[in-house]
């Protein structure tokens, strides 16, 4: 094999990764490969900081009693959900593997403006060293959703460092989004039409819609929170003329619409695997594209779906419930799209698709749950309890983190050079699965039998699952740290990789080397077929 | 780049504009309007937003694109401002008779 040419052209090859080296080159680098990476690296470690507070609060519940005070249970989930939410979930997906493929699948040498993509790190570390400072002076108990009057007024833990810290962070996450805008519109190779973008992109371009448009929400609520707690300015604190659901209002009209930016991104690359490994082209292109944009849309009108129990004017209640179900369309859409390309396909079992698998099952229960949610009559009986738990864990780590995992596997060779090893892989693809229903179908049916979501103590005959829950917790553990070792074995030691391991479509697979030198391609890339063309018809001709 | 440079006069006169406004808002404060002085603080501070957006951010010679998303940014915030009120609005309804 040594002696086999291109291989060992491939060897001798500058690449983005050996162009140049030492810390400064990392640090101050402006190409979106190596940015990708900075944030991979720090969003991993942010998981694992959000990972140890689970285990934390998992540990406790093993018994009736817990072992943690009332008040440190609190700080454990409140510091859990802000981490994961704001650190973790947010950028994981569009600030890594989006920064490393968006300018490679639309044939770019960048993004459009480099150096605030550098700047964007910046400040997601800043806001992150911030959010830490909190906690390592003792941490902050809000919950992540820091509702007033409790954290405008009574609260006595860190909630304005932590604010400023979600706050700063949150300006990372809109220039990351400005960046994919005006990179998608101006930077796209010849040929490259709206019609012929991976779906890949279109997810990418609706996620970046929402931070742009969301994200400021926040940071106003934050400031406001801040003077309301600094100032007593009569914002949100009933005892000085606020109305504290004014709180739920403007922070749910960002987080809603957030919760689409942290499953958007799963969708994008759910929608590049599959089509890889059915040999087929994405059934209904338009309609999957056009979903994601009507999910952005539509996600703006939700919110006071999280407010049905707060003293909401019930007129508005029914209006938010009937316009969630709707949300569930364009959600639904893409799932049966996803399914018909499968359908005849010529399906091959590598990880990715173990993990597109995992997303398509655990997403649609965690949407359906959502819709039970969204029905005023169930949610009053069930709001507030552990079913909510299940729901969106079932979306965020069944969904987004399925198909962060199943995404960071299918480009591993195109990033690293290197194959990662096939066998560990799938067997922690398995675990990770078998894991995750372990630790989260036990909490539908606790919520459902009515336990509470944020109690450090429970009844007793809640027990049982608990424990369930809890092992499987410790399943999932592995599951996630299994990785982390093959992957980083692969890394140094891995079998070098061709350019095209999967023999998938797409410009950074198909013109680009691997992996791509620091501007992408070496020659401009010209586009003349449709996206997943993996039955190679030459032009955009219909069945027939 | 390929628009005429703006003369440093238009900068200091949209600056003083803003200086007035301000003053205007703190004066306007003293006065016992009731209702309106919610109105008056409101509306000033919209014509000084428009001032900034138009000429410091130099909207009014942008492409339609940008004043597109401009657009797009004033309608989002509309979605909310609307939805907030409409709830303000309907919290004290009672339900209505009966019919079915
Ligand atoms: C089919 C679309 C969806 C519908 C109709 C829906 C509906 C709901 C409803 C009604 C609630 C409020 C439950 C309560 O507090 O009583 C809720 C909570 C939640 N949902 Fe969903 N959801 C959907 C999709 C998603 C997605 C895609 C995500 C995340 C990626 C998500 C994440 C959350 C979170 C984080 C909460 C709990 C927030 C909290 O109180 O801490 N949902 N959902
Ligand atoms: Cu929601």
């Amino acid at each position: 094999m040594s002696t086999y040419l291109p291989f060992a052209r491939t060897e001798a090859r500058t690449n983005y990764l050996n162009a140049d080296y030492g810390w400064k080159s990392w640090l101050f680098t402006t190409d979106h490969k190596r940015i990708a990476l900075l944030y991979l690296f720090s969003i991993t470690a942010f998981f694992f900081v959000g990972g140890a507070f689970a285990v934390g609060m998992r540990v406790n519940l093993l018994t009736p009693e817990g072992i943690f005070a009332h008040d440190t249970y609190n700080k454990l989930f409140t510091m859990h959900g802000i981490i994961m939410v704001f650190f973790f979930l947010v950028p994981s997906i569009p600030a890594t593997l989006g920064n490393f493929l968006v300018p490679l699948m639309i044939g770019a040498r960048d993004l459009a403006f480099p150096r605030i993509n550098l700047l964007s790190w910046y400040l997601y570390m800043i806001g992150g060293a911030i959010a830490l400072t909190a906690i390592v002076k003792g941490g902050v108990d809000t919950g992540w959703t820091f509702y007033a009057p409790f954290s405008s007024t009574y609260s006595n833990t860190h909630v304005i460092l932590t604010a400023i810290g979600v706050f700063v962070s949150g300006f990372s996450s809109i220039l990351t989004g400005l960046n994919f805008i005006v990179t998608i519109h101006t930077m796209r190779a010849p040929g490259m039409t709206w019609g012929r973008l991976p779906l890949f992109v279109w997810g990418h371009y609706a996620t970046s819609l929402i931070q742009v448009l969301g994200t400021p929400v926040i940071a106003i609520t934050l400031v406001l929170l801040g003077l309301e707690r600094v100032l007593h300015a009569g914002i949100f604190d009933p005892a000085v003329g606020g109305d504290p659901v004014l709180f739920q209002h403007l922070f749910w009209f960002y987080s809603h619409p957030a919760v689409y930016i942290m499953i958007l991104p799963g969708m994008a690359v759910i929608s590049e695997i599959i089509p890889c490994f059915s040999r087929k082209a994405l059934f209904g292109y338009t309609f999957v594209a056009i979903s994601s944009i009507a999910i952005a849309v539509l996600g703006f009108l939700v919110w006071g779906h999280h407010l049905f129990v707060a003293g909401q004017s019930m007129y508005a209640s029914m209006v938010f419930s009937l316009l969630s179900f709707l949300v569930a369309i364009p959600s639904a859409i893409k799932v049966f799209n996803w399914t018909a390309t499968m359908y005849k396909g010529s399906i091959s079992y590598e990880t990715p698709m173990l993990y597109a698998f995992g997303f398509i099952g655990l997403f649609t229960i965690g949407g359906l749950t959502g819709l039970f949610l969204a029905t005023l009559a169930i949610d009053v009986h069930v709001t507030d309890t552990y079913f909510v738990i299940a729901h969106f864990h079932y979306i965020m780590v069944g969904g987004m983190v399925m198909a962060y995992l199943g995404g960071i596997h299918f480009w591993f060779p195109k990033i690293s050079g290197r194959m990662y090893p096939e066998g560990w892989a799938r067997f922690a693809a398995l675990i990770v699965f078998v894991g995750f229903n372990l630790t989260f179908f036990p909490q539908f049916i606790l919520g459902y039998q009515g336990m509470p979501r944020r109690y450090a103590h429970y009844p007793p005959e809640f027990q049982v699952l608990n424990v369930m829950s809890t092992a499987g917790a410790s399943i999932l553990a592995v599951g996630y740290l299994l990785p982390i070792i093959y992957l980083g074995w692969a890394w140094r030691k891995g079998p070098k990789a061709p350019q095209n391991p999967w023999n998938a479509k797409g410009l950074e697979w198909e013109q680009s080397p691997t992996p791509p030198p620091t501007y992408n391609f070496e020659t401009q890339p010209v586009v003349t077929e449709p996206a997943y063309n993996y039955s190679g018809e030459s032009e955009e001709v219909g069945i027939g | 780049m390929t628009h005429p440079v703006v003369p440093i006069k238009t900068y200091a006169a949209v600056f003083g504009a803003l200086l007035a406004l301000t003053i205007t808002t703190v004066a306007v404060s003293k006065l016992e309007l009731g209702e309106f002085n919610f109105v008056a603080a409101m509306t000033i501070a919209v014509i000084k937003g428009t001032l900034v957006v138009m000429f410091f951010m130099d909207v009014r010679r942008a492409t339609s694109l940008t004043k597109l998303i401009v657009g797009a940014g004033l309608f989002w915030m509309a979605i909310l401002f609307v939805f907030v009120l409409s709830d303000y609005a309907s919290r004290g309804w009672l339900p209505g008779p009966r019919w079915f």
